[in-house]
């Protein structure tokens, strides 16, 4: 299998403050990988790190083979990385549809002035960006409420939209900040089965931070569990968790 | 010899603008808005004095002490009607045009009050003024109280915050909102109280700045207080010593511009050079950065 | 086309339909003799508050930025669209050619202006990017208040002392005076011809939005950082946004300036910002079709009703404040929430 994300000691500073020091990890195409570790372990700032909104201090980032290191974050997005936060950021005064037609921009184009003109041009594109964001909202079975105001859904199809508006920009990897966050048993069984569905179906890399362990252990085949910014412990999903190790930075001594 | 005087009238308007920029830089700091319409509070004050000093005619250190307590009355009544319920907003755009609308309020209020004819405001300095190396550098005695009560006010407040419980309590706020109630701090109040302080301020500005500019009228307060905030930026806003450095700094700047460059452009000089800090160092000569949190 | 498509295409005729029906309205009355004399002479001024609300409320309402120097730009337009008709008066006789090009060249040249302002300024946000346009307003102001300019058969003079300074042949021309500005500029505009530049203002701003573009700059509006994540160019769009809207700023001010015998650099001070932001903020903050009737009413009305005119920016003032907190205020939204839920419900879908 080849490599979607290989990171090579990975380290950042705020200040005097080690916030993420000398993090390996390796996640192959089409494996769903969780991040897992205590509160503080600086899991979102690894996202962060891999997103460009920090700059590392030192390390390597590598996407399919390219070298992303320090790129700014768009430049990070059109080269394949796409994510979600752990505090929903949708874009609350725009249609569910144009959430999603957002998270199309940069794959299909037309011109300022066609756009102002409404040119031919600009709808035959128009349509065929309506036709892909409401296949995307299928999936996640938002299409009923496309007319709907972000801000007005509920918050676990919230979540799911800010999922469809990152697949929107066609990434290889797809980072997901807590999903699992504030849903019910029931809601987070269903975004489990939705996460599978979009590994299988878009042949998405997935990579998660996830504090539900029933979610992490039903859907991740490898983990590697953060403590104090350094890598504690690595492997297959079984392994990690029943490292004694592991055990103990979660439940204390 | 000239350039002496300049120097010295450009420390005493940057006295005045330093005054008001206290008032800005501490409400920005602990309410994290931009209150527009400190400028017209100043302005207030103005009028307060006169109406003092000229229908009442009261001696002009009572007058002081009257406008102080008016601008202190309105600045609370300002925080708790207009800016309050906006605290906890969606949107800094709506605390920021509540500000406009205050602003605007207090201007065509004084203008309905005391119509447009600008007033000749009396000075309230008495004291005589100094004349040294012969009688060519003549310093007047509005700027020698304008200075020492800058000097004064600056120490003052400095103390105030750091001496005493009210003054933690500020600063625990500015920290971190939320944190401050947890810890007992009643957040209302002490944001009432830096209104308080801003705007009492403010009316010392608005005395010092009419004695030494002595016409009077409801958009008086408006470019000084613009102005204000400019040095309050240049200094670093959120921080009482570089509200301090910035207004002189600034003052100077004008008024050397006037005297050296040109007039007319002595306004334009001190927006450009507004633009040069924020655009090179945004967060002002002594400010600290904050990051946004993602 | 989906069912808001359709919604969205039937608000924007109205909104263009409101206009038209306006001007034939004026129409009548004016071949009728029912309009005032003064209700004449504030026809071009309308037109040009439209234009003004309007474009601000791209910036304002659409790409989410406090902009308090639109006076500025408004200015640029005015200056550089009279000074043109003032030059061209002699070569290019047709008026209503010469008076489509000076729209066009005050847009431009706002938009020359909005953008090298916009490029440094648009890092910054809320507060500062705020006051930083109001600044920008006043040097653009005060700088033209100093500037001298005349043309002669040697070409054009510069100065910023006097117009003596100029040291012009005798059949040159003044025609920047300092602080008295430019005199005598033709009278070119016509309400015919502001109605058609409130068209086309509509045209371009409501099709932006709607576009591709106008996503974007919205999608940044409501969360730059999610925005970026999905590979948006932050900068692009907020300083499309800003350009255009200082384009079509320029426009307005050159309208007003060919319906001016003097135009004057001080007219164009920060008030003049404030009111179109007034304007903004009261028909709704991102309702194009809002800024329109708010600047619409908002200037007749109380020219309509004199006796007013003493409290009328006393009333703005406390207009703007209550609106805010209605609008924005915590309590107040939950207040609504409460007892006028009924009436706001359906603003859940967006298509209001």
């Amino acid at each position: 299998m080849a490599t979607m994300l290989e990171v090579k000691n990975l380290g950042i500073s705020f200040g005097g403050l080690r916030a993420v020091n000398a993090v390996d990890m390796e996640i192959e195409k089409g494996m769903l990988y969780g991040l897992i570790g205590p509160n503080g372990a600086g899991k979102t700032t690894i996202f962060n790190l891999l997103t460009g909104v920090y700059k590392p201090t030192d390390g390597i980032i590598k996407l399919d083979g390219e070298d992303i290191t320090g790129k700014p974050t768009i430049e990070i997005n059109k080269a394949g990385v796409a994510r979600t936060f752990q505090n929903i950021r949708l874009f609350a005064g725009i249609s569910v549809l144009d959430n999603v037609k957002a998270g199309l921009h940069n794959h299909y184009k037309y011109s300022t002035l066609a756009g102002i003109c409404r040119t031919p041009s600009y709808r035959k594109v128009e349509k065929e960006m309506d036709e892909r964001a409401m296949e995307l909202l299928k999936v996640f079975e938002l299409d009923k409420e496309a007319d709907y105001l972000a801000a007005n859904l509920p918050y676990g199809k919230q979540r799911k939209l800010e999922i469809a508006r990152a697949l929107a920009t066609d990434p290889k990897i797809l980072l997901l900040d807590e999903p699992a966050a504030g849903m019910n048993p029931n809601e987070t069984q269903e975004l489990m089965e939705t996460i599978h569905f979009v590994r299988d179906n878009f042949d998405m890399t997935i990579l998660l931070i996830e504090h539900d362990m029933k979610l992490v252990a039903g859907i991740c085949e490898e983990l590697t569990v953060l403590n104090f910014g350094e890598v504690l412990c690595q492997g297959k999903t079984a392994d990690v968790l029943s490292n004694p190790q592991v055990i103990t930075a979660y439940l204390g001594e | 010899m000239s350039f002496l005087s300049y120097l010295i009238n450009g420390i005493s308007l940057g006295s005045v603008y330093a005054i008001i920029a206290l008032g800005y830089t501490m409400v920005y700091g602990i309410a994290k808005m931009l209150n527009f319409a400190h400028g017209d509070v100043i302005m207030v004050g103005g009028y307060a004095a006169f109406t003092c000093i000229m229908s009442a005619g009261m001696p002009p250190l009572a007058a002081v002490l009257v406008a102080v307590v008016v601008c202190t009355v309105i600045g609370v009544l300002i925080e708790t009607i207009a800016y309050r319920p906006l605290l906890e907003a969606a949107s800094s755009l709506a605390v920021l045009i509540t500000a406009i609308g205050v602003s605007y309020f207090l201007q065509n209020v004084v203008l309905l009050i005391f119509g447009s004819n600008p007033k000749s405001f009396q000075s309230v300095v008495t004291i005589p003024d100094l004349k040294l190396a012969n009688g060519t550098l003549n310093i007047s005695g509005v700027t020698i109280v304008t200075i020492s009560s800058c000097i004064v006010i600056m120490l003052a407040l400095t103390t105030f915050i750091s001496r005493t419980k009210a003054g933690q309590a500020m600063l625990a706020v500015s920290e971190d909102k939320g944190a401050a109630q947890l810890m007992g701090i009643n957040v209302n109040k002490t944001i009432a109280l830096t209104f308080a302080i801003g705007s009492g301020l403010a009316a010392i500005a608005g005395v010092l700045l009419c004695s030494a500019y002595p016409s009077l009228s409801p958009y008086t307060g408006s470019m000084p207080g613009i102005k204000a905030f400019v040095a309050a930026v240049f200094g670093g806003i959120g921080s009482i010593p570089g509200a301090f450095l910035g207004g002189l700094l600034l003052g100077v700047i004008e008024i050397f511009g006037k005297a050296y460059v040109s007039s007319q452009l002595s306004d334009a000089i001190v927006f450009a050079v507004l633009i040069v800090v924020l655009l090179v160092k945004p967060t002002g000569l002594l400010g600290k950065k904050i990051q946004e949190k993602v | 086309m989906t069912g808001m498509k359709k919604k969205k295409l039937i608000s924007n005729f109205i909104t263009y339909g409101i206009v038209i029906i306006a001007f034939i309205i004026v129409q009548i009355m004016q071949s009728t003799g029912n309009l005032s004399s003064m209700m004449t002479g504030l026809l071009v001024p309308l037109c040009v508050y439209v234009v003004l609300a309007v474009s601000l409320n791209l910036v304002v309402g659409i790409s989410g930025e406090l902009s308090l120097g639109h006076a500025g730009f408004m200015c640029i337009g005015a200056f550089a669209g009279a000074f043109f008709s003032k030059c061209t008066q002699n070569t290019i006789t047709v008026g209503g050619l010469r008076f489509f090009l000076a729209l066009l060249i005050g847009a431009a040249f706002a938009a020359l202006f909005g953008l090298l302002i916009g490029i440094p300024v648009l890092r910054l946000k809320g507060d500062y990017l705020a006051i930083v346009t109001l600044a920008f307003g006043e040097i653009i102001k005060n700088v033209i208040n100093v500037f001298y300019v005349g043309v002669d058969s040697h070409g054009v003079h510069v100065s910023m002392k006097d117009q003596f300074s100029l040291g012009m042949e005798p059949d040159g021309m003044l025609i920047l005076n300092g602080p008295q500005g430019i005199t005598g500029t033709p009278k070119d505009a016509s309400f015919l011809a502001g109605i058609i530049l409130i068209l086309v203002t509509l045209f371009v701003v409501l099709n932006l939005i709607d576009s591709r573009d106008g996503r974007a700059i919205k999608s940044i509006r409501d969360n730059r950082i999610a925005a970026e994540s999905i590979g948006i160019n932050i900068t692009k769009y907020k300083l499309m946004a800003f350009t255009v809207s200082a384009a079509l700023a320029g426009a307005a001010g050159s309208l007003y300036a060919h319906n001016l015998a003097t135009l004057q650099a001080k007219k164009f001070d920060y008030n003049l910002s404030i009111l179109a932001l007034v304007f903004v903020v009261l028909g709704g903050i991102g309702n194009i079709r809002g800024s329109v009737i708010a600047a619409v009413v908002l200037t007749a009305l109380p020219e309509l009703l004199r006796d007013m005119a003493e409290y009328r920016m006393l009333i703005y003032a406390i207009v703007l404040i209550v609106m805010m907190i209605f609008n924005w205020a915590p309590k107040a939204l939950e207040w609504r929430e409460r007892y006028l839920g009924r009436f706001f419900r359906k603003s859940v879908k967006e298509g209001k």
